[in-house]
């Protein structure tokens, strides 16, 4: 009963371990509003696990103390899936980066999501890889000059979100790692959504790709940038609040500014809980500077989870078999019996 | 019984020790399942069995053609066997390729039966017959040839069951096994329980196998050209209640036999691969034994999520062969840096690369040794039959257990696929594993994943403990904390204790013991799957009173503590494996002796022949 907890605070969730990220990180941002979310949630701290792989972000597990687990490069939705499916009763996170979980890990990423399973996954996109020391990642723009593509990028990147939405997702987010507040409020929705909750977080890595979400994170800049979804009600955005995003004749996005005829009412009307995931999708390839970027929750509907249907199926077989018996299982098929 | 073939005025009984026969057609034809059949019948009458299968790694090869031949050999007897049979007594040829791929192996005198409505001009020419050989008088010469016509006997016999032409054909398997069962006096029964409960929704083709397979027995009991039918005695085997078992059965028997005793859950992770795929298939029904399976989306996160589930604390394992172990090494290794228990089973196949995917093999010990980076240590065994491997699954859990590592179960196509008769045990006969989970912090600094008990084994606590939440991760770590650590002096100090850990396991299984003579000429060391063909060839030289001894290796690293001494009793030490020589490198390398080797690397078991010969050569 969470009524019988000693109540938790964020320091409670300090580890007692020296955080090694460079000064003014975007992870530090992250890491705080995490151990502020875990006291609210009603359970024990036993009760959680943050699992990570390879990557700045990764070092994460190591900092929060709860059970946790720093592991290989890519793994860790395959190692969290593992845990969740014989203690689906733990809260897990998966910490995961753009280059741990989108290149290296992409395959258990996506399915992961596809199995739904009850996965809390925060992926810290800094559009580089930090801790090789700065080569372009499967996020960073074409033309991104680093250590490995000293004439530009030539690949082009994909888009987190859009991975998530075309692996099945049922829950699907956007923050900013230094908009602590709406930070906070996406981790608190992820926490309490059933099934894979996928959020990509703007990171700033200070250090080798310094200023790449400046346009998304700087007061006076970033009014113009993004916007914030909120469900039932119209995409507006700018520093006066006098733009917004219309579907044209051509079904496609574009950008009005509001007055001369454009009312709210014209306006894309965000459905975070279509069945459909369209829009969402449609919302997930607004990049820019063509568009705003939205931020907030794409999509949020309810669909089978995974551990929960593992264990649906595992107590359906005990109740019409009958507990596993040895005997029965060895004494299967046609036996014989020498004298 | 079989009653009914006895007073027939011109057929003979007579009586044999030992058959071989071999099934083979085209991979469509239904071989594995007349031979599963065949022995099944067998081994319910009380001999003993022993069997290869062998198929193709295409499931339908082009129809007729020399890659689409699938064979299925049974080996049953009256007495104690070891292997399928080096040769063949009776051979099934269902069609041109199938003859063409097997005659080599019928021995001189042998029965051959083919299938002669399958020898038209087409099915000539995709075996590159020029002209048929059942014109050949030379070819079939030494042989007791009956050309059937097992299409139209197979179609006559089904008659008026409203089946199309096609639909007949395919009964054409049960035919001939039919005709067998009639040949080696066999009683149908199990048989014919087995098609009317996988057919009862389709009782048409149900009724149809059995005319089949009734047909077949009355061409046998009719025709002139089958003068002599055998018996084969039942088998002396020791007491007790017996099922047939495969090597693959009995290793996912094994692994929900350990959980359920120790009383946990088992956690199977795996990804669909030839030939482990069926212990997956197996776990995947028990799960009233609380065994969640989980069909990953590669090797690589299946070996991930049963390091998942060893640190959430419960009994982990995963399986695979082929690539699928190169795949699984890098996850491997953060199991042994994390020190947690789980099985990894690996069904040794024909490599490199995707090799045979259905032949057997034993060429990944080495790999399973060293297969990961940096000092990777971890406890190996290796199963030597197909009803070894309930055992040894059992047991390397309970090293992985005991120890908090790891532990690699070699097993091969050949024990996984094979089937032989399982003396079913008795629960007393099985040792429960104790797991033992910490539930109070071990120190005064409050809980240390990583402080090690005499033997160097860490302790394994739950996750969701009170008051034991810790971390843990790929990086060196502290001993003791486990905190992460890049020290010199730490790093080699871990690495040294990971391999002592290991090193340890020697004091907890059992010393290498010797069959035939303790000390003397020759020994015959041999691991895994290759224990029946051996143990046949060393008992045959034992008996004809040559000084030959035999161990069986069953524990590959750590090898057992009396190994060293044992080989010093013998003159020469003789190692033959399945592959170029892996387990004589390491006898090499670990005991300074001139081992010798001998090796074949054919996609097939040793014949007892062949080992006979190699033996008596350094005799």
């Amino acid at each position: 009963m969470t009524t019988d907890l000693p109540v938790l605070t964020p320091k409670d969730f300090a580890s007692d371990q020296e955080l090694r990220w460079c000064p003014r990180c975007g992870d530090y941002s992250i890491l705080a509003q995490f151990k502020k979310l875990l006291p609210t949630l009603g359970l024990p701290k036993e009760d959680f696990m943050v699992v990570s792989g390879i990557g700045c972000s990764s070092r994460f597990p190591y900092y929060v103390d709860t059970y946790g687990f720093h592991s290989i490069h890519g793994r860790a939705p395959a190692i969290a899936s593992g845990i969740k499916c014989v203690r689906p009763d733990l809260q897990v996170w998966v910490i995961t980066g753009d280059g741990d979980g989108l290149s290296i890990g992409g395959n258990h990423l996506m399915h992961a999501i596809r199995r739904n399973i009850n996965l809390k996954i925060i992926l810290f996109n800094n559009q580089i890889y930090g801790l090789t020391k700065g080569q372009y990642s499967p996020t960073s723009p074409i033309g991104k000059r680093t250590k490995s593509t000293p004439l530009g990028s030539i690949d082009n990147p994909l888009s987190p979100l859009s991975i998530a939405i075309g692996s099945e997702a049922s829950f699907v987010a956007r923050s900013v790692d230094v908009d602590t507040k709406h930070l906070s409020s996406i981790l608190q929705r992820a926490a309490h959504h059933d099934g894979t909750a996928f959020i990509e977080v703007y990171q700033d890595c200070n250090v080798f790709n310094s200023g790449a979400f400046y346009y998304a994170s700087k007061k006076g800049i970033k009014e113009d940038n993004i916007v914030y979804l909120e469900h039932g009600k119209p995409l507006i955005f700018g520093t006066e609040r006098d733009k917004g995003i219309r579907v044209n004749e051509g079904n496609r996005l574009e950008v009005v500014a509001l007055g001369r005829g454009i009312s709210e009412d014209d306006l894309l009307f965000h459905d975070e809980l279509a069945a459909e995931p369209s829009l969402a999708f449609l919302l997930a390839r607004m990049r820019h500077p063509e568009f705003p970027e939205p931020v907030g929750v794409f999509r949020s509907v309810e669909r089978p989870v995974y551990d929960v249907a593992l264990e649906e199926q595992v107590t359906a077989a005990l109740e019409q078999s009958g507990p596993g018996d040895l005997e029965a299982l060895f004494n299967s098929g046609d036996t014989w019996t020498v004298e | 019984m079989s009653t009914d073939v006895a007073p027939s005025n011109d057929k003979r009984t007579e009586e044999r020790d030992t058959i071989v026969i071999r099934f083979c057609g085209d991979s469509g034809d239904g071989m594995q399942l007349a031979g599963s059949q065949m022995t099944n019948v067998s081994a319910v009458f009380g001999n003993d069995v022993s069997t290869l299968p062998d198929f193709p790694a295409e499931i339908r090869a082009p129809a007729g053609s020399l890659a689409g031949v699938s064979g299925f050999q049974l080996h049953f007897s009256s007495n104690d066997i070891y292997t399928p049979g080096d040769e063949v007594d009776t051979l099934v040829a269902m069609n041109p390729a199938a003859l063409k791929t097997n005659i080599a192996d019928l021995k001189r005198g042998g029965t051959l039966i083919v299938n002669s409505d399958s020898f038209d001009k087409g099915d000539l020419r995709k075996a590159g017959y020029d002209s048929s050989p059942l014109d050949d008088e030379q070819l079939l010469a030494p042989y007791d040839v009956h050309k059937v016509e097992m299409n139209r006997l197979s179609r006559d016999a089904v008659d008026g069951l409203g089946l199309s032409p096609r639909e007949a054909d395919r009964c054409k398997n049960f035919f001939a096994l039919g005709l067998v069962y009639w040949l080696y006096d066999r009683d149908p029964t199990p048989t014919h329980e087995w098609v009317n409960q996988k057919f009862a929704k389709k009782p048409e083709i149900a009724e149809a196998n059995l005319r089949a397979l009734q047909g077949g027995h009355n061409f046998g009991l009719s025709t002139e050209s089958f003068r002599v039918h055998y018996r084969v005695p039942p088998a002396k085997l020791a007491p007790g209640k017996y099922r047939k078992i495969t090597g693959n059965e009995a290793v996912a028997v094994g692994l929900a036999t350990a959980a359920k005793l120790a009383g946990r859950p088992l956690f199977y992770a795996g990804y669909p691969i030839t030939p482990a795929s069926d212990i997956l298939h197996e776990l995947s029904r028990l799960k009233h034994f609380g065994v969640r399976t989980f069909q990953a989306e590669d090797e690589i996160a299946a070996m991930a999520a049963a390091v998942g589930a060893a640190f959430a604390g419960e009994f982990s394992t995963t399986a695979t062969s082929g690539p699928g172990i190169c795949l699984k090494g890098e996850a491997m290794g953060l199991g042994v840096m994390t020190e947690l228990p789980m099985v990894i089973v690996d069904v040794q196949r024909g490599g490199p690369s995707t090799g045979l995917p259905t032949k057997t093999e034993q060429s990944d010990l080495m790999l399973a040794m060293f297969g990961r980076n940096g000092e990777s240590p971890l406890p190996i065994v290796a199963a030597a039959t197909p009803g070894d491997c309930f055992w040894m699954a059992q047991e390397a859990m309970r090293i992985a257990v005991e120890f908090m590592t790891p532990v690699i179960l070699l097993t091969d196509g050949y024990i996984a696929n094979g089937a032989e008769p399982w003396r079913i045990p008795e629960i007393e006969e099985l040792v429960p594993i104790v797991a033992v989970h910490p539930t109070e912090a071990n120190s005064p600094e409050g809980y240390q994943p990583y402080l090690r008990d005499d033997r160097l084994v860490r302790p394994w606590a739950r996750a969701g403990t009170p008051g034991l939440m810790h971390r843990v991760g790929g990086l060196e770590k502290s001993d003791g904390s486990g905190n992460v650590d890049y020290d010199p002096h730490n790093h080699e100090h871990m690495s040294q204790v990971r391999a002592q850990k290991v090193a340890n396991v020697a004091e907890a299984i059992p010393e290498q013991d010797v069959f035939g003579a303790p000390e003397g000429d020759v020994l015959v060391l041999s691991w895994g799957g290759t224990y029946g063909a051996v143990r046949q060839a060393v008992k045959t030289l034992v008996e004809d009173g040559r000084s030959v001894g035999h161990a069986h290796l069953k524990y590959l690293n750590p090898f057992p503590r009396n190994l060293a001494e044992l080989l010093d009793g013998f003159q020469t030490v003789l190692v033959p494996e399945l592959n170029l020589g892996q387990l004589v490198q390491l006898i090499r390398a670990q005991f300074l002796i001139d081992a010798r080797q001998y090796n074949k690397i054919q996609g097939k078991p040793f014949r007892v022949s062949e080992l006979v010969e190699a033996i008596e050569s350094h005799l």
